[in-house]
């Protein structure tokens, strides 16, 4: 098969983000060097950035039946790159000091990147696989990278056994659905599934295996149990990295799944995903209640937050693209904003990473501007208005209220009120103070690092989305799946 | 162009004083903040008198003073849309005036960064405002969440421990969680109107005026109302859903209590007259009687509360959760004299529970208790305080002269022809709070002085003209309502209006 001029264009993000990964591993090859790697690492994924907001200007291609390049997929290649800068950026002040080899992150996630990608212009079974699989593996690598660490290693392990198994789950559905279909394309089996009956057992028994798989790496309830563990013992920036690009990846690919394969076709698959947006919701909340460690409070709330945005897509018809858009970018803005700043206060020479509440008391009155970021950001999960996370619940309630999901909405409702009440037990913890106890894990000259530039950027951006998106909500109905 | 105004300045002044305390020290925020409380009254003021806001009611339709529109997020029909007419008039002045008392009585009592404090406080007192005037649905519910959040900070991060309390940040929790949840409530209840609204007419807009008289079906609008009415009842407070109130009341900062209850107690019976009737009149007038007998329960559930009350805060506290109970039957009761009394007693409990928290306030900060059992005999000790305690005590409990008793008498007049048992019921409530405004004047300033007997440092002359300008308010209030009534009167007509058409619809089937 040949490629045209335009196909090889509308792939360029792609091909680029590639040839960064071959750029880095050459360059750890022939000398090793922290900041020219994550130098190298860096420029790569900005010119894939800039290319992709080229591709936007085009015409949608059809790159071979397997990839389809259109405002969907450069929106959310664009929202993977941008976090995968961030978590470059903010890894780079994480290891600067680090003596054991720092390069070789910079090469797993530029790879794991690149699976992003692969995963948003994913129009066909096989390629959504291969996405997943490249986006997977290396964060084995990333989450056991302080290997002398042993939360780490037992992390990694964890990781690997679950998402491996995972894994064959997605794998068998694909097979289920194959059987049954004679299609792998999105397009085909969309028109495959429609002469069928909604009850035919191969594809039903085939949908829920590929939720199950992608359930996993979304961790949604009862799929969720790595998420705690993985979360407190992976290094800061991996998590992040984990938190959002992957999950926003995986997320984004099976909407267009559902919007093109024809899944809402089946009520039965779209009743088992409002029970687990339910229990995500309700499971999510009442754990975090109970936590005093930062990371695995985030894992939680990212648990709900997904759960939220299962909402939307549970919702279908013309809202539903667009809601689940905009609460992934909110939520993606405001995630970089709070595990950045756990990553700016962490340092992988110190025993463990500044995640006990207790680390960030009284915080406010030393450090007000990075406490700040981290006010914002626990009251835009909480969705709170001013702030961009409110726009992302207003969407989803929208959605939800728009196709009559009470039972959803009343579950995002009663998800948010309990939410409430650990975000602000963490917001108030900053102002606290306690003379004597305070400790201060990073430099603190942190402002004049890149990582600093980064989160005073990010709380702008929270403000901005939540006091005036329009902008944001024109961009998105432009990404739209048409 | 003013109307926006009224909103900035507050926040402008709020951002000055935060970046002001780090360049110049405590004391330029407290005059930032006076100085930006004290331009928005003199604006507000000047609104009053120079607008017209007899303005008359053609079939109904509401007429605004001032409007102020520009477009927001136009993909959902959202505008940045304020409004003024006689109603929100008057309520503005009020929190600009209680606010500046706010910032005034807090001048020595905080003393820890002063000028986060201001930026809080001046923050609230700006997305109050902003509620008194927005007409966007979406906008109103913004600004409803807004100012929660610089309370929650008011009362967590300058708020007392109480012994024997659960602690101020149990209580800022506890208020956050109540207020914000039965927000969401609402914010659903938007959005199903605004789908509804959708659906008949294939517009989507949050505008107050697009939405006024959508037609729905008798179950969808009482579920929307219920949406709207939880959330008003909250913040209200209404009896089962209060409990959230005597405890932020009594860890909060002095400021905070007088905001708490001097203005954001208001915004629940704004939203109630502006959103909740309007928008859906059928089934207000079905909830009537459930909802005056609700605010019957206040009454006598608060004034029987109050008087088991040890902490002076916890006490003015009940007593508000009672006097609000008025407010509640007589929007329900929805005739011409309740509502307008439902305007005079807004204002006259603003201003009397203010003045009463301010002065527990000055006791607190000289005897470091709140608890009435170490007080007694305090009339010995103080010269000006006793005595100005007890105007605004029975003010409180409804004496002739001041704005209370119009306030009161006019909503109970107004519900008699309509509800007599409850108006008898209710009126019970007056002798609750005669005697526990009384209990508090005889439990702390009178009877054997406990323990030292050496006399205490007397109000301050800040303090004094403070209390002396509301007590002035207070009786002009009940001497002379009539200017307030003129400015709301064509507000309360429209509403009452609206019940009427609702009664005559159910009534001609």
């Amino acid at each position: 098969m040949s490629f045209t001029q335009a196909q090889l264009l509308a792939l360029l993000p792609i091909l680029i983000v590639g040839a960064t990964a071959l750029a880095v591993m050459t360059a750890i090859a022939v000398r090793r060097h922290h900041r020219a790697t994550a130098t190298i690492a860096v420029v790569g994924l900005n010119l894939a950035l800039i290319a992709c907001l080229l591709v936007a200007q085009l015409e949608p291609q059809q790159v071979t039946p397997l990839l389809r390049v259109d405002g969907y997929a450069c929106f959310y290649m664009a929202l993977i790159l941008i976090t995968t800068l961030a978590t470059a950026t903010l890894s780079h002040a994480y290891l600067e000091n680090d003596r054991r080899n720092p390069e070789e992150y910079y090469l797993l996630l530029v790879i794991a990147a690149m699976g992003g990608l692969v995963m948003v212009c994913a129009e066909h079974l096989a390629t959504l696989f291969i996405g997943v699989e490249l986006l997977s593996i290396p964060l084995y690598g990333m989450i056991g990278f302080p290997i002398g660490e042993r939360r780490s290693l037992e992390a990694s392990l964890k990781y690997l056994v679950l998402s491996a198994s995972a894994s064959a789950f997605l794998l068998f559905g694909l097979a289920l659905i194959y059987a049954q279909t004679g299609a792998l394309g999105y397009a085909e089996l969309g028109a495959a599934t429609s002469q069928l009956s909604a009850n035919s057992p191969y594809l039903l028994v085939g949908g829920a295996m590929l939720l199950v798989g992608l359930g996993f790496k979304l961790s949604l309830v009862p799929f969720h149990l790595w998420t705690p563990d993985v979360f407190e013992g992976a290094p800061a920036p991996t998590m992040l990295f984990l938190a959002t690009a992957s999950k926003v990846a995986v997320f984004a690919a099976l909407t267009r799944y559902f919007a093109e394969a024809g899944d809402y076709h089946f009520d039965r698959l779209l009743d088992v995903l409002s029970g687990i947006a339910i229990l995500s919701i309700l499971v999510g909340s009442l754990l975090a209640l109970a936590q005093k460690n930062l990371k695995r409070l985030m894992a939680y709330s990212s648990i709900t937050h997904f759960g939220y945005c299962l909402v939307a897509l549970i919702a279908g018809g013309e809202l539903a693209v667009e809601a689940v858009g905009v609460y992934l970018l909110t939520y993606v803005v405001t995630a970089l904003g709070a595990f950045g700043v756990i990553s700016l206060m962490s340092s992988p020479h110190h025993e463990r990473d500044a995640d006990s509440i207790h680390d960030y008391r009284g915080l406010f009155w030393d450090r007000p501007y990075l406490t700040s970021t981290m006010i914002v950001a626990m009251f835009s999960l909480a969705g709170v208005p001013l702030t961009a996370g409110f726009i992302g619940k207003f969407y989803v309630l929208a959605a939800g209220i728009d196709a009559r999901l009470w039972w959803l909405v009343g579950t995002v409702v009663l998800g948010s009120a309990i939410g409430l009440y650990y975000y602000l037990r963490v917001i108030i913890a900053m102002f606290l103070t306690e003379r004597g106890i305070h400790r201060t894990t990073a430099p603190l000259d942190w402002a004049q690092r890149a990582g600093g530039i980064v989160i005073l950027l990010i709380t702008v951006l929270m403000f901005w989305l939540g006091v005036y998106p329009q902008p944001l909500i024109e961009l998105i109905r432009a990404a739209g799946l048409h | 162009m003013i109307l926006l105004w009224l909103i900035l300045i507050p926040i402008i002044g709020g951002l000055l004083c935060w970046q002001g305390e780090r360049h110049a020290g405590p004391w330029l925020p407290r005059w930032f903040a006076a100085g930006s409380m004290l331009l928005v009254l003199i604006l507000s003021l000047w609104l009053w008198i120079s607008g017209d806001y007899s303005l008359a009611v053609p079939g109904g339709t509401p007429q605004w003073a001032l409007e102020f529109k520009r477009d927001w997020i136009p993909r959902f029909g959202i505008s940045f849309h304020l409004a003024l007419d006689g109603l929100s008039l008057m309520l503005v002045v009020l929190t600009a005036l209680l606010g500046l008392m706010a910032v005034i009585c807090s001048w020595r009592e905080i003393d820890q960064r002063v000028g986060f404090f201001h930026l809080n406080l001046l923050w609230n007192l700006g997305a109050v405002i902003g509620v008194f005037l927005t007409l966007d649905l979406f906008l109103f519910f913004f600004l409803w969440e807004a100012m929660l959040v610089p309370m929650y900070f008011l009362i967590a991060l300058w708020g007392h421990n109480a012994p024997g309390g659960r602690g101020r940040i149990y209580a800022a929790t506890k208020f956050f969680l109540f207020t914000q949840a039965s927000g969401l409530i609402m914010l659903v209840a938007i959005l199903g109107l605004v789908y509804v609204h959708q659906q008949q007419t294939g517009v989507l807009s949050f505008n107050y005026m697009d939405l006024l008289g959508t037609s729905m079906s008798p179950l969808t609008e009482f579920w929307l109302m219920l949406g709207f009415f939880v959330a008003f009842a909250v913040k209200m407070p209404t009896v089962p859903l209060h409990s959230w109130l005597p405890e932020a009341h009594s860890q909060a900062p002095t400021a905070g209590s007088v905001d708490l209850a001097g203005i954001l107690l208001k915004t629940a019976a704004y939203g109630l007259l502006r959103f909740a009737i309007p928008l859906f009149p059928n089934a207000s007038l079905d909830f009537a009687p459930v909802a005056m007998w609700l605010g019957v329960i206040g009454v006598i559930y608060g004034g029987v509360l109050t008087f088991a009350q040890n902490d002076i805060k916890r006490l003015v506290a009940y007593s508000s959760v009672a006097h609000m109970g008025f407010v509640m039957i007589g929007i329900y009761a929805g005739t011409e004299m309740a509502l307008q009394g439902v305007t005079i007693q807004l204002l006259a409990h603003g201003i009397s529970a203010g003045g009463l928290f301010i002065l527990c306030g000055e006791i607190y900060e000289r005897m470091h208790t709140r608890d009435m059992r170490q007080m007694g005999g305090l009339w010995a000790r103080f010269k000006t305080l006793p005595p100005i305690a007890l105007v605004f005590a029975v003010a409180s409990l409804g004496l002739p002269g001041f704005g209370n008793f119009v306030g009161e008498f006019l909503i109970l007049a107004g519900t008699w022809a309509l509800a007599p048992a409850v108006t008898i019921v209710a009126s019970t409530g007056l002798v609750l709070a005669a005697v526990y405004c009384l209990i508090l004047v005889q439990r702390t300033f009178h009877g054997p002085i406990q323990g030292d007997a050496a006399s205490l440092r007397d109000l301050s002359s800040r303090e004094r003209y403070m209390l002396l300008i509301l007590m002035a308010v207070l009786l002009w209030l009940g001497l002379y309502p009539q200017p307030f009534l003129d400015t709301s009167t064509t507000t309360m007509q429209a509403i009452h209006e609206i019940y009427r058409g609702a009664a005559v619809a159910v009534a001609a089937p």
